[in-house]
């Protein structure tokens, strides 16, 4: 996990020891990187530069450094690390089959996967319905 | 974390995982954001260095450093805002 934003590391400091250790309890415990002139941000499209911020960009990068999923959103509204973390599980169950498996819409761990191939055309109404699976 | 000195963050011009232009100087930064502007899903993440505050410390993180983990990188507007 890196964190990135305009401020400097120094800044990240404050924040981490006058606000976010109140408000878990502990030390943020990933990399909170400083981004002031807006470089990585501008490569990754979420650098506003009318507003030298960073817009919520978020991105899962599998272990070969392939993005597999993003999002991104306009500041006012915060981000739900729930569904982050259920895209995570998801790509690690395919990576984890070796591509044999996909996951429907709204799979979760423990619930059925598909195994993609001939059989399966016009047939996954047989084997995962969106009331019972989803 | 290697301690790799670096003065404001910046892409090395290389995708995680690939060598490539690892020493993108100043004065290319320009050409090599307009080259590297699209990120996609499915593709490589564009490599970057950029100074860190991690455990009480200040430090050097490096995207590529992390091959091998799955990583998540998020981008915020800024420390001390209210969302």
């Amino acid at each position: 996990m890196i964190s990135v934003s305009v401020d400097s590391q120094f800044v990240h400091k404050m924040w981490n020891d006058h606000e976010l250790v109140k408000m878990v309890g502990h030390d943020v415990p990933f990399h909170m990187a400083s981004d002031g002139p807006g470089n990585v941000g501008s490569i990754y499209g979420v650098y506003d530069e009318n507003a030298g911020v960073e817009m919520r960009g978020r991105f899962i990068i599998d272990p070969d450094g392939i993005i597999q999923a993003m999002e991104i959103m306009t500041p006012p509204v915060g981000r739900q690390l729930k569904e982050t973390i259920r895209q995570i599980q998801a790509y690690q169950h395919v990576r984890a089959s070796k591509g044999t498996e996909a996951c429907p819409a709204g799979w979760e761990p423990g619930k059925k996967t598909l195994k993609p191939g001939p059989d399966l055309v016009g047939n996954v109404w047989k084997v995962w319905s969106p009331k019972t699976d989803h | 974390m290697p301690k790799e000195e670096v003065g404001c963050a910046r892409p090395t011009g290389a995708m995680v995982g690939e060598t490539g232009n690892t020493q993108a100087k100043k004065e290319n930064l320009v050409e090599e954001k307009k080259r590297m502007s699209e990120v996609r899903v499915g593709a490589k993440a564009p490599d970057f260095v950029a100074p860190a505050y991690y455990h009480g410390g200040f430090t050097t993180v490096k995207l590529s450093d992390f091959l091998g983990k799955w990583t998540l990188l998020c981008f915020y507007p800024g420390d001390f805002t209210f969302v």
